[in-house]
């Protein structure tokens, strides 16, 4: 198992140096002009001839590129020219609100899809399976940032129960940083009502993120847990007069999860690239709210680091995936 | 004495083969979700058509503004409201499907032949050809591809076609993979192997005789695929990259909708619901077609 683990990190290492050549040659190609952006409309000429200097933009492309990659190792990873500070600085510090929202919008899709699907799976064609199925259509249709807006219009407009954006009052000091995630950080300095605080303002855009994979977890595990329960084995079980409650819990759910952990560990990556819209809709000060921000500038060093960090995020993700596939499933042990 | 037993063999005949679209027509009736993912597709594909000829207040959807009657509440005269220009949300809406249908249908159709030429090749050729193609489609696939069609939007410049580009990008290597694992699992196949023996080039056998026996995972794919790109159409609207006011786009229709919430809410109900039932028809449809066409995936 750890010599799994060492093997596919090693892997990574070519991977991730094709995705900066490809990431850079992709940036590079594309047309547009971050520094005469940046620079202003009133820059001369020779203003702007030095601002690229400064940058580099002015050495060839391969140079730029050997530059970036011995960069990049070093923590090095560009200087953003709208906000005119380092890249992996910036990256740091909205990382923790990204992943805080992505994880809280994953804890509440696989907390209710699951033990929802492997219900509605038991109760085939009940009244919950038919009401859960529909929503469940709905959900995987419904827009993201649409979701955000109606829940922004009822619970914080309409309702006044939860906070309408943000992350956290300005007027407050948020709890001090150990994990960065403002939950867990007020839990750990033991102080409640900081906790309600971010809790009450992560609510409406994890649930906005949440919707969609919540749909598709609970009917990936109806559907593989009816294919499970019409094995052999479950009759077998039932023939020996094994509990209904032991044969699910105990026998069909470990098997009924491989195909489950795929479409969780897919949404990984789903989610934080949609972190763009959300952030965008509940001024989230994230990962994705930052990316938008550098894209429509078009400030290259930003967008290829934000890329990158989910994309290594994602990467990460398959491989708790491949072996968590050897925890339920012991065929899929790992020499 | 035995008696002469004449040999019919049956022709295939051309109601043989309109059998066979009956009974796969049975077969999608029989799910009346199917059906109405169908009616609604048909419907906003008619309204898409004749958008221009049907709309309440033409001269607001090229511009024109009325600041006289601006966030009119919806009414009988203008169904889903007025907007901040004092222009009639349903008129607009109406013809924002133009845009998104367009782009959405675009954008799939240049993924499948982009992706099915790049996943023929790799599949048929194998060896390095694949290993690189491929190599660069994982690459591709690891990218968050919002973010990726994003930033391509954005440096290509606002406009239709730069955002249909943009979003094709980041969409054919799916369809590379899927077309890859198809070709090399027909390329063992007898018939394929009879057509090489018969001096067939690699086009031909290709063209000709692999890729006809792959067209339903493909078709399948494409029409489940046509909600997400009409999703991410909108929300690349949504975001401000893509098409520019005063097109009517419903992404950007809601983006606008969004500085006069709560007070002025059906400015952004009514773009934000068509966006949500052209992602959910054109999913119904798909899900239908994946049962008619292909039976081993059905659940």
């Amino acid at each position: 198992m750890f010599l799994f683990i060492l093997r596919r990190l090693i892997f990574l290492i070519p991977i991730l140096i094709g995705l900066t050549l490809l990431l850079f040659v992709v940036a590079r190609l594309l047309p547009g002009d971050p520094v005469g952006l940046a620079a202003g409309p009133n820059a001369s000429a020779a203003m702007i001839a030095q601002l690229r200097q400064q940058f580099g933009l002015d050495q060839p492309l391969p140079v730029q590129y050997w530059t970036y990659l011995t960069g990049l190792v070093q923590g090095d990873w560009g200087t953003s020219v709208f906000t005119r500070r380092p890249v992996f600085q910036d990256i740091l510090e909205y990382l923790p609100a990204t992943l805080e929202l992505v994880f809280a919008a994953l804890f509440i899709a696989v907390v209710l899809g699951i033990p929802l699907g492997l219900l509605t799976a038991v109760h085939r064609n009940g009244v919950l399976d038919y009401v859960t199925r529909t929503l469940a259509l709905g959900g995987i249709a419904m827009p993201r940032f649409f979701l955000g807006l109606m829940l922004q219009l009822f619970f914080a407009a309409w309702l006044g129960w939860l906070p309408l954006a943000g992350r956290y009052p300005f007027i407050e000091s948020p709890p001090e940083t150990v994990t960065g995630f403002y939950t867990i950080d007020a839990l750990i300095a033991g102080d409640l009502y900081a906790f309600q605080i971010a809790a009450a303002h992560l609510a409406l855009p994890a649930i906005a993120m949440a919707l969609s994979p919540l749909a598709t977890i609970m009917r990936m595990m109806r559907a593989s847990t009816i294919e499970v329960l019409q094995q052999d084995y479950v009759m077998t079980e039932r023939a020996l007069g094994l509990s209904n409650r032991l044969i699910l819990f105990k026998y069909v759910l470990k098997n009924a999860m491989s195909s489950t952990l795929t479409v969780i560990g897919l949404y990984v990556s789903w989610l934080l690239g949609g972190t763009v819209l959300v952030e965008t809709v509940f001024d989230w000060p994230g990962l994705g709210l930052y990316a938008t921000q550098a894209i429509l500038t078009q400030d290259f060093m930003p967008v290829i680091g934000v890329t990158l960090v989910i994309a290594i995020i994602y990467l990460l993700t398959m491989l708790v995936v491949d072996v968590l596939y050897g925890v339920f499933n012991p065929k899929v042990r790992y020499a | 004495m035995t008696a002469e037993i004449p040999i019919v063999i049956p022709a295939r005949s051309r109601s043989a083969r309109m059998e066979n679209w009956g009974r796969a027509f049975y077969r999608f009736r029989q799910s009346w979700l199917s059906v109405i993912g169908l009616t609604i597709v048909v419907a906003l594909v008619l309204i898409a058509i004749f958008a221009p000829y049907i709309v309440p207040f033409p001269e607001h959807v090229v511009g024109g503004t009325n600041t006289a009657s601006r966030f009119q509440p919806p009414s009988s005269s203008a169904w889903f409201g007025t907007n901040e220009l004092g222009q009639d949300v349903f008129s607009l809406v109406l013809v924002g499907s133009r845009i998104s249908l367009f782009s959405g249908l675009a954008v799939v159709v240049i993924a499948v032949v982009f992706g099915t030429a790049v996943g023929a090749i790799a599949g048929y050729f194998g060896g390095w050809t694949d290993e690189v193609l491929m190599r660069i489609t994982d690459l591709l696939l690891t990218i968050p591809s919002l973010i990726l069609a994003m930033a391509v939007a954005a440096a290509l410049g606002s406009g239709v076609f730069n955002m249909i580009v943009a979003i094709s990008i980041t969409w054919w290597p799916a369809y590379a993979r899927l077309v890859r694992g198809e070709v090399i699992g027909k390329k063992e196949e007898q018939f394929v192997v009879a057509a090489h023996a018969l001096g067939a080039g690699w086009a031909r056998i290709l063209g000709r005789h692999i890729l006809p026996n792959i067209v339903s995972p493909i078709v399948v794919k494409a029409s489940l695929d046509m909600g997400f790109a009409i999703l991410t159409v909108a929300s690349l609207g949504f975001v401000g990259i893509g098409v520019k006011p005063p097109t009517p786009e419903w992404g950007t229709l809601l983006s606008g909708a969004r500085s006069y919430l709560p007070d002025y809410w059906w400015t952004a109900v009514a773009p934000g619901m068509a966006i949500f039932l052209a992602v959910l028809a054109f999913n119904l449809l798909g899900d239908g077609l994946r049962d008619v066409l292909d039976p081993k995936a059905r659940r």
